[in-house]
């Protein structure tokens, strides 16, 4: 089994708009997705929602600005650490990760344990 | 299209599987004798790259120490067959060398391997060699399909797939598929070593999908095809409109994955376009190189046994319902070329046909080509209504034959100043030096003609 990141980038209007209720129906979404990952024969290794880029600060050199690091339309708000067979699997896996204001990414942790 | 590479295992430190070709174990081979075996070399090469690749690469377990075992085995080819004559099965003889030159490296290199991850290679246990280096059976399987579908593996980018599919499974050099693609060598060694190194990383599995991802995954391999076979049609860029080498490899690329899916109407159908449509190839241009329309083509000058074998391949493809965009271009083309005159073509029925294909594959490029039907069924003034369709919807902004189809109903119409406007639309969009020369002349042919009614 190999490891990979799944990414999430949404438009954080998509939550902001929608209240109390479009935050109540992503957390059963992703529940939910928790229990099929383990159905495909994968697994969930990490992972965590993000608080919105508006709280974020980006350091580079010494610089500190208040702000993500890049700015876009649809930002990270929370990751997975799976691990998967291939990544025919791993995209099995991200298409049912919730994503309702945007898409996921898949991405291969690199094995840095040498060998 | 030879079938499968059975049979017994060839040892490449042998003598005694030698045959004809040159005469075994007589030292400092004539000239002409070397010049058979070089041949015979660059002809397996051509016939015989992918099988070895794609075997190799199941036991290497890395893309690019298999492609330098292979390189290597080509070599010794060289120096092996002029002493031991040809092997009946060269195939055979060169991936037992490639695997045994794949099995010292990894012995010896055990700790210098790259860090890479190894290509993911499931059910591996047909193609684990032993410390020997026989295979399990004495078949060496035929991992060319799991080649192809890693090459066209639809995380890489289309333009990456084409790359791939010509250096791994054609084994053309980097330069090759540059000059081809007109791009800088670096760019295409920078574009297939990126590929290389997502299907390493990212483990894109070394496997034939399942059939469940079959049609999804087939389609992507046969879009790469075609792209070649168009590319090598019709130069976008470029002085000539034909690349002939491109059209040689996407059609040899179409009749091997025929070979290894028999089954695939797709497949069939793709095969099937090809051969029809480079069947007109001797009149796509005039003798100086101009642009030939279908209307005005030799029709006696056109291939007629790749026509038949073509229109053998369209029954196959269309048979079992349901047919598919390629197996359905495939009976358009072969309704034209089946047809005696431009005039005489069954129009009626290529409509029917692109009503189907539209429904199978949404397309605007489709809907352009149906209203130059529509043109000789119910007249241009039709089709130009499908045409402001087109127009409206967009997708085909900048597509220069959509001004050039534009342009030629309005000729026939007699609407010269309109088509002249639209003619200069196309040569706009247009770098083909033979489209350009046919577009200005139709300008100047309307200039002269000037407003009012024409024949058409």
């Amino acid at each position: 089994m190999a490891q990979y990141a799944i990414l999430i980038y949404e438009a954080e209007s998509g939550y902001a708009g929608g209240g109390e209720a479009a935050w109540q129906q992503a957390m059963e979404a992703h529940g939910r997705f928790a229990g099929q990952v383990g159905e495909r024969g994968g697994k969930i290794t990490g992972g965590d929602a993000l608080e919105p880029t508006a709280t974020a600060t980006s350091i580079r050199g010494d610089i500190v600005t208040d702000g993500p690091f890049v700015e876009t339309k649809e930002a990270l708000g929370g990751f997975y650490l799976i691990e998967a067979r291939d990544l025919d699997h791993a995209i099995e896996i991200a298409k049912l990760c919730p994503a309702p204001y945007g898409g996921v990414e898949v991405r291969p942790v690199m094995d840095t344990s040498g060998g | 299209m030879r079938s499968g590479h059975g049979g017994q295992r060839q040892d490449p430190r042998r003598d005694d599987q030698a045959t004809a070709a040159a005469p075994p174990g007589r030292p400092g081979g004539r000239e002409p004798a070397r010049n058979a075996i070089a041949a015979a070399v660059a002809e397996a090469h051509r016939r015989e790259w992918a099988f070895v690749l794609a075997a190799t690469a199941r036991v290497t377990r890395d893309l690019d120490a298999a492609e330098e075992c292979v390189q290597d085995a080509y070599v010794a080819a060289l120096d092996a067959w002029a002493r031991q004559g040809v092997p009946r099965n060269p195939g055979a003889w060169l991936t037992t060398a490639a695997r045994h030159r794949a099995l010292d490296t990894l012995r010896r290199d055990r700790t210098l391997r790259t860090k890479l991850p190894l290509l993911i290679v499931p059910d591996q246990t047909s193609g684990e060699l032993d410390e020997t280096g026989v295979e399990g059976s004495d078949v060496i399987a035929d991992d060319r399909l799991r080649l192809i579908f890693t090459c066209c593996h639809p995380a890489i980018a289309r333009e990456a797939q084409v790359a791939l599919t010509l250096r791994l499974v054609c084994g053309l050099s980097t330069a090759e598929i540059a000059k081809a693609f007109v791009v800088s060598e670096p760019t295409m060694a920078a574009r297939v070593t990126r590929a290389k190194k997502k299907i390493s990383a990212a483990r894109i599995a070394y496997r034939v999908p399942e059939a469940a991802e079959l049609p999804d995954r087939l389609d992507a391999v046969l879009t790469v095809i075609h792209l070649l076979f168009t590319t090598g049609h019709t130069d976008p860029h470029g002085a000539g409109l034909l690349r002939p080498e491109l059209v040689e490899r996407s059609i040899a690329l179409a009749r091997l994955l025929r070979a290894l899916m028999p089954d695939e109407p797709e497949v069939c159908g793709l095969l099937a376009l090809l051969l029809v449509t480079d069947a007109r190839r001797a009149t796509r241009t005039d003798e100086r190189g101009g642009l030939q329309l279908l209307e005005n083509q030799d029709r006696s000058l056109w291939d007629r046994a790749a026509i038949a074998e073509g229109g053998r391949l369209v029954i196959d493809a269309l048979r079992g319902g349901r047919p598919g965009r390629f197996a359905l271009q495939a009976a358009i083309a072969a309704v034209h070329a089946e047809a005696p005159s431009y005039a005489d073509t069954d129009w009626p029925q290529l409509l029917v046909l692109y009503d189907r294909l539209l429904r199978a594959w949404t397309s605007p490029v489709v809907a352009l080509n149906r209203a130059v039907v529509t043109s000789m069924v119910d007249g241009p003034a039709a089709a130009l209504e499908e045409i402001a369709t087109l127009e409206q919807d967009g997708r085909l902004d900048g597509y220069r034959y959509l001004p050039a189809t534009k342009a030629d109903l309005l000729r026939r119409l007699g609407r010269c100043p309109e088509a002249r406007q639209s003619y200069e639309n196309a040569l706009a969009l247009t770098e083909n030096d033979a489209e350009r020369a046919f577009l200005e002349g139709r300008i100047a042919e309307m200039a002269a003609l000037g407003p009012g009614p024409a024949a058409g």
